[in-house]
């Protein structure tokens, strides 16, 4: 692994979800300095930005909401990764709420919605694979049929803003892309050494 | 496609990994940390961590391997044993499990698996069920507190019954057990995996009984289950993983590279 740039100042968003420390030892692990935060300066001075997530998108906006940190998110511009329940933050709404759909951050227009899959089971859980659409330098090096790790029952049908591909009894978006703002649905955090390649891209873009 | 997930999993007992034989006579197999590295390079899917003295008795049980364990490994892991309450779960998660696993204290509280799903997701709700055929009645009964046999005793639920409210409780995946297999590497036990599967709607993971390659293959390919999950082979060396998805991919069962 190569990081060209290891005196970033890299930031993880404390969304108050819990998969905050994997992320933050995954980073780690590629000898780049990270903070968790959810200080509004500091989070947008940081030359990258992590949005991680797991659990429902209510909580996890009402979280964001409480901790006053909409505004900051969105107005980033230094790039920006959503993980998993982060990346579908990402969209304009999501399906899963308690009552009604849930009004998301609005970076990528586009819908999550439950996942259509038949007889299969859900969550969809375990390694599958992703093809990457066109050339992006978040999956440089990664090759399509390269496995990563996913956990979620809702995902984001595949459309202009799709920047990877996974199939689950039909076509998902696997990663998202619009300007500054990345998403993968899958956890590159958990996905070995496809996971830290990809981690890598992000810190060296 | 979706692989099919193998699954080492290590039983520890205070800080060390070890295994019994029908969840008895515990062998300390080594430390924690160097077993969990050296699984995920071969390339185990997902670990399971058992802290099998956890339920049985009462003290506080010493969890800080758990950060260690999320530290240098790139590869999901759950968490298993003592954890009876939301809060119990929560410091699991927040020292980077990917996955809480309650057994004992879900039977004797099916609400902590409600509360569970609704505070964390179910994508990191498992549920163990420790399950045992009985020959007299020709039924399948779920045990609890088995991690220590003087205190495993028969529940009141048929195994079948307990699958299904555990899943409308919110279960996101089942570890199914078969006691009578564990340990003893005869093979999983294909048919009562088979009945489960048909009533189970979320991953559901084959535990007990793997001994040789073909036993993966078969649990597969006739029971249809997402993942096996196995112990002594692996830590004894007696299948090595690397072989073993070799043999799998060959089988035409879909495995991660």
């Amino acid at each position: 692994m190569t990081i060209h740039k290891t005196s970033q100042n890299i930031v993880v968003v404390n969304t108050g979800c819990a998969n905050i420390s994997s992320v933050k030892f995954a980073l780690e692990r590629l000898n780049v300095s990270v903070s968790v935060s959810d200080d509004l300066d500091t989070i947008s001075k940081a030359d990258k930005v992590f949005l991680p997530g797991v659990g429902s998108a209510n909580a996890a906006m009402a979280s964001i909401e409480k901790k006053q940190l909409k505004e900051c998110i969105q107005s980033l511009s230094q790039p920006v990764i959503g993980v998993c329940l982060g990346m579908q933050l990402m969209v304009d709404q999501s399906e899963e709420g308690l009552d009604s759909n849930t009004h998301c951050l609005g970076l990528i227009p586009g819908t999550v919605k439950r996942m259509q899959v038949g007889d299969l089971r859900l969550p969809h859980m375990g390694w599958n694979t992703v093809t990457p659409v066109g050339d992006s330098p978040l999956f440089s090096g990664i090759p399509a049929g390269t496995y990563f790790y996913f956990v979620h029952s809702y995902a984001v049908d595949v459309y202009q803003h799709t920047l990877a591909s996974c199939e689950y009894g039909y076509p998902f978006s696997a990663a998202l892309h619009k300007d500054n703002f990345f998403g993968v649905q899958f956890h590159p955090e958990r996905s070995g050494d496809a996971g830290a390649k990809l981690l890598e891209n992000f810190v060296n873009l | 496609m979706l692989a099919r997930r193998i699954i080492p999993c290590l039983d520890v007992r205070d800080g060390k990994v070890v295994k019994g034989v029908k969840f008895r006579n515990h062998e300390i197999i080594g430390d924690i940390v160097p077993l969990a590295e050296k699984y995920a390079q071969q390339g185990a899917d997902e670990l399971v961590f058992y802290d099998i003295t956890a339920s049985s008795d009462q003290r506080v049980v010493d969890k800080s391997w758990v950060s260690r364990i999320a530290q240098v490994i790139d590869i999901p892991f759950c968490v298993a044993g003592g954890i009876k309450t939301v809060e119990d779960a929560g410091r699991i998660l927040e020292m980077g499990a990917d996955k809480i696993s309650v057994n004992s204290p879900a039977l004797a509280d099916p609400n902590l698996i409600t509360q569970l799903h609704d505070t964390y997701g179910q994508q990191c709700v498992v549920v163990g069920i420790d399950s045992y055929f009985n020959e007299e009645n020709r039924q399948y009964q779920v045990y609890q507190f088995t991690g220590d046999e003087s205190r495993t005793q028969l529940t009141g639920w048929q195994t079948a019954d307990w699958v299904s409210e555990v899943q409308q409780r919110g279960a996101g995946e089942i570890v199914l057990n078969c006691m009578n297999q564990d340990g003893v590497r005869q093979g999983y036990d294909i048919a009562q995996l088979k009945m489960i599967r048909d009533l189970c709607k979320v991953p559901l993971i084959a535990s007990g009984g793997a001994g040789e390659k073909s036993h993966f293959s078969e649990v597969f390919e006739q029971a249809d289950v997402d993942g096996a999950l196995a112990a002594s082979v692996f830590h004894k060396g007696v299948i090595p993983i690397p072989e073993l998805k070799d043999y799998l991919r060959d089988a035409n069962i879909a495995i991660r590279d």
